[in-house]
């Protein structure tokens, strides 16, 4: 084939596009919880914009830490790393560890999912662990309740590989054409025989526990200090892997915000007018959120009021208020940081 | 996700309307808005309609 032949097939798959990445934050830049969270016992947003883990069953004894690191390939400043600091002792069946991207629905409908012109996918990644073996991906089609799932090997203990799999489009299931859960993409950690018993779902199907992850699916949290590490995550239209799309960390930054943002040294600072007088100021949120999110507040200083919350809350801001406890014409102030988040 | 103390809040402006739902989720307090689409708020009606979790009255 043609230079000319090539860039043009590449045109008409759509990964010749901008925007390409399906993934947001794949390079784990963005860490706006913080950077590093020990102990985690459950599943949850903790570090890396975007990125979860995801349990399933009771590993109640799993104690594990979250990092954004500086350890990265070439060409990555950051990866995820997860590392198991006490061990489940035994794999119940229906355990399962996982770490994943849950992706809004409105922005999968380039995949035309559902129709007879349903466009094949390819996940690439840059992955890294103490322990070799076989590890499971699948993806969820949460609108349809279709899933596929396959496996990558990593060969090397502690050594940064490349891996690329690609799944073929999904004529049957559609994704609503909505701010929910469309995609989830996750990374098998570990998985309890209800997940491992089948036969692997290659081709997205009705969803079966049982053909969710390999039958020979490392147990990475059944060892203690077992690392596993993660970047340059590329979900794209076609079936071949191209390079990362890079962007600006304020673009990746903006698309996180959508999801989750901290807003900084609020402050207000009024005179109590009356006995029992409110006191309200909006906060506008750095873009438009995806849903009306929740509100929470730290590090909160206050002087003559009472507990603050928020009130009105919105897709872009809400209403941070308390009531006056002091006298008329005392000082009356807050002075706050707040997090929204309308995560999926 | 472990939801506890969860109590409806009516708008401070309209106490008509209910405004959010004020919880402690995995240890942390959040005012939850009254949205389907806000992912702790339907896990917070999913427990609910489960039996696990009820929702105190605003005051």
């Amino acid at each position: 084939m043609s230079k000319a032949a090539q860039l043009a097939a590449l045109i008409g798959s759509g990964q010749a596009q901008g925007d390409k990445n399906l993934i947001i934050n794949g390079n784990m830049a963005v860490a706006q919880r913080g950077t590093s969270v020990t102990g985690v016992s459950g599943g949850g947003y903790e570090t890396v914009d975007r990125f979860r883990t995801a349990y399933n069953g009771s590993p109640d004894q799993l104690r594990v830490t979250h990092a954004q690191v500086a350890d990265a390939p070439a060409g990555f400043a950051n990866s995820f790393k997860l590392t198991v600091t006490t061990k489940e002792d035994a794999l119940a069946a229906d355990e399962r560890v996982r770490f994943q991207q849950r992706i809004e629905a409105f922005n999968l409908q380039k995949l035309a999912f559902g129709t007879s012109s349903a466009l094949p996918i390819t996940l690439s990644f840059y992955v890294k662990s103490s322990i070799t073996g076989t590890y499971g991906v699948d993806l969820k089609n949460s609108d349809a309740g279709r899933s596929a799932a396959q496996s990558y090997t990593i060969s090397s203990a502690n050594t940064w590989e490349k891996k690329s799999i690609t799944f073929a489009g999904d004529t049957t299931g559609a994704f609503n054409n909505d701010n929910g859960e469309g995609l989830v993409v996750s990374w098998v950690l570990a998985a309890g025989t209800d997940y491992t018993s089948g036969t692997l779902a290659t081709a997205f199907a009705s969803t079966t526990n049982a053909n969710l992850a390999p039958s020979n699916q490392v147990n990475l949290i059944g060892t203690d200090n077992s690392t596993w590490q993660l970047t340059g995550i590329q979900l794209e239209i076609g079936d071949v892997a191209t390079p990362f799309e890079n962007e600006s960390f304020g673009e990746t930054l903006q698309k996180c915000e959508r999801y989750y943002n901290r807003i900084y040294d609020i402050w207000c600072d009024f005179a109590v007018y009356a006995n029992n007088g409110r006191m309200s100021r909006r906060v506008d949120f750095p873009t438009t959120m995806r849903a009306n999110p929740s509100m929470t507040r730290n590090s909160v200083s206050t002087t003559s009021c009472d507990s603050v919350a928020s009130n009105r809350t919105n897709l872009h801001g809400t209403h941070i208020y308390a009531n006056s406890t002091g006298a008329v014409g005392d000082a009356f102030f807050i002075i706050a940081n707040m997090e929204a988040d309308a995560e999926l | 996700m472990i939801i506890s103390n969860a109590k409806y809040y009516l708008d401070v402006s309209d106490t008509s309307i209910t405004d959010h739902i004020t919880a402690t989720i995995d240890g942390k307090v959040w005012d939850v808005p009254i949205d389907p689409a806000n992912s702790d708020y339907a896990e917070i009606m999913r427990q609910v309609e489960a039996g696990t979790l009820t929702i105190a009255d605003a005051d």
